[in-house]
């Protein structure tokens, strides 16, 4: 919606996008597509071998051009989180907007959009408890006033009249201006729900809880000889995201592995190509916890990992 | 007469630089299918009795005792599709 709304009427020959090579495919097309239309240049921040931001390289690539960073909260990839607070204070202070995807930090610890001083965030329903198909756009009232509508038809409508044979048409206020068409209300009654049920916990809970399955499970990983993790080993900088490699095996076979035993697992890219290439990487396999799993599905997640090294 | 859609459920491309197929047969056919494929390809070897790694012309690929298979470096549906009618009918 940013790339399209606020990237189509505000970007042109000339500005620059800055984006990170760790963002998910959804956080890179939009922009990609857009610079087609548009011929403004897509500018992408390092990361390090381990997975973590190149913060120099980022900030190196701000400049009086760049009219928005856009990065991940935290890595879908390798669940490293990154410091967007000072990442859009560069951005700000060289009168860029800063763009957080939030998909990966909202439903797994507190996070305060006006502490971090973010311009805009997004994220997905189907990360934190609720149905597929819903998700949050927050942006600041004074920048949303000013972008148009992103899709036209239903609830974004304020007016359509009609004068000497002519449609006039104007915009609904704010938020109804980014919700056309019939709203997904099953979707968003699921979604309230998920966020009461999260809030009820405490996310603080929710947070410490994932914390240790992961600090758990990364110290058990390291008696497997053939399994390599992926991602900075100090366990202060991620969430409860393990990506890891088997010797000799595709991750689909590890994942399919995992599915005999009954324990599901993601492989493949996770619509994260461009990190994947800088691990010099084909695909990984992904571990990852949150609140409904206990210490022992991760024993037995780990007992199957002890199965690769009988193979 | 039977053909490859009564075993097959759905074929997915995954995601990853290795461009492999996984076939997922359908769960009442399963048995029947991993049967049909062990008789005609030539076992590599049998991994903690759940993974068979075969060849069959030419094609190494994978059978899961859950009912999947990957097969790797396959070129396109059509031989996908030749290769499955030759195993498992």
């Amino acid at each position: 919606m940013v790339a399209y709304s606020w990237g189509l009427s505000n970007l042109g020959k000339g500005d620059e996008v800055l984006v990170s090579l760790m963002e998910h495919h959804s956080n890179i097309v939009p922009w990609e597509i857009t610079a087609k239309i548009k011929g403004f240049t897509i500018k992408y921040a390092n990361v390090h071998p381990d997975g973590t931001l190149d913060y120099d390289d980022f900030e190196s690539k701000i400049s009086k051009k760049t009219k928005i960073a856009c990065l991940s909260h935290v890595s879908n990839v390798t669940g490293v989180i990154n410091d967007v607070k000072r990442i859009g204070k560069v951005a700000h202070d060289n009168g860029a907007l800063m763009l957080v995807d939030g998909a990966q930090s909202m439903p797994h610890m507190k996070v305060n959009v006006q502490d971090l001083d973010m311009d805009f965030l997004a994220f997905s329903g189907h990360k934190m408890l609720a149905p597929t198909g819903i998700g949050v756009f927050y942006g600041k009232k004074e920048v949303l006033e000013k972008m148009p509508p992103f899709m036209g038809g239903g609830e974004m409508i304020k007016e359509v009249s009609v004068s000497q044979g002519q449609c006039s048409v104007s915009w609904n206020e704010l938020p109804w201006k980014f919700e056309a068409g019939t709203p997904n209300i099953g979707g968003a009654i699921g979604l309230g729900a998920a966020v009461k049920y999260l809030e009820a916990l405490g996310m603080d809970n929710v947070l410490s809880h994932e914390k240790e399955l992961t600090k758990y499970a990364s110290e058990r990983m390291k008696e497997c000889s053939k399994v390599t993790v992926y991602g900075p080993s100090d366990l202060s900088k991620k969430l409860g995201i393990i990506p890891f490699g088997v010797k000799g095996l595709s991750s689909h076979d590890v994942a399919l592995f995992f599915d005999n035993y009954g324990v599901m697992m993601r492989s493949g890219y996770h619509c994260a190509q461009p990190l994947h290439e800088i691990f010099k990487l084909e695909s990984s396999a992904r571990a990852s916890f949150y609140i409904y799993n206990t210490q022992q599905e991760v024993d037995r997640f780990l007992e199957v990992l002890k199965e690769f090294e009988q193979l | 007469m039977a053909t490859v859609d009564d075993y097959v459920s759905r074929i997915e491309g995954t995601c990853g630089a290795e461009s492999d197929v996984i076939v997922v047969f359908k769960y009442e056919k399963k048995d029947e299918a991993i049967s049909n494929i062990l008789k005609k390809a030539t076992l590599k070897n049998k991994i903690a009795g759940i993974i068979f790694e075969l060849t069959f012309q030419g094609q190494s690929f994978r059978v899961y005792s859950t009912g999947k298979a990957i097969f790797r470096g396959v070129k396109n549906k059509q031989e996908l599709n030749e290769l499955l009618v030759a195993l498992l009918l």
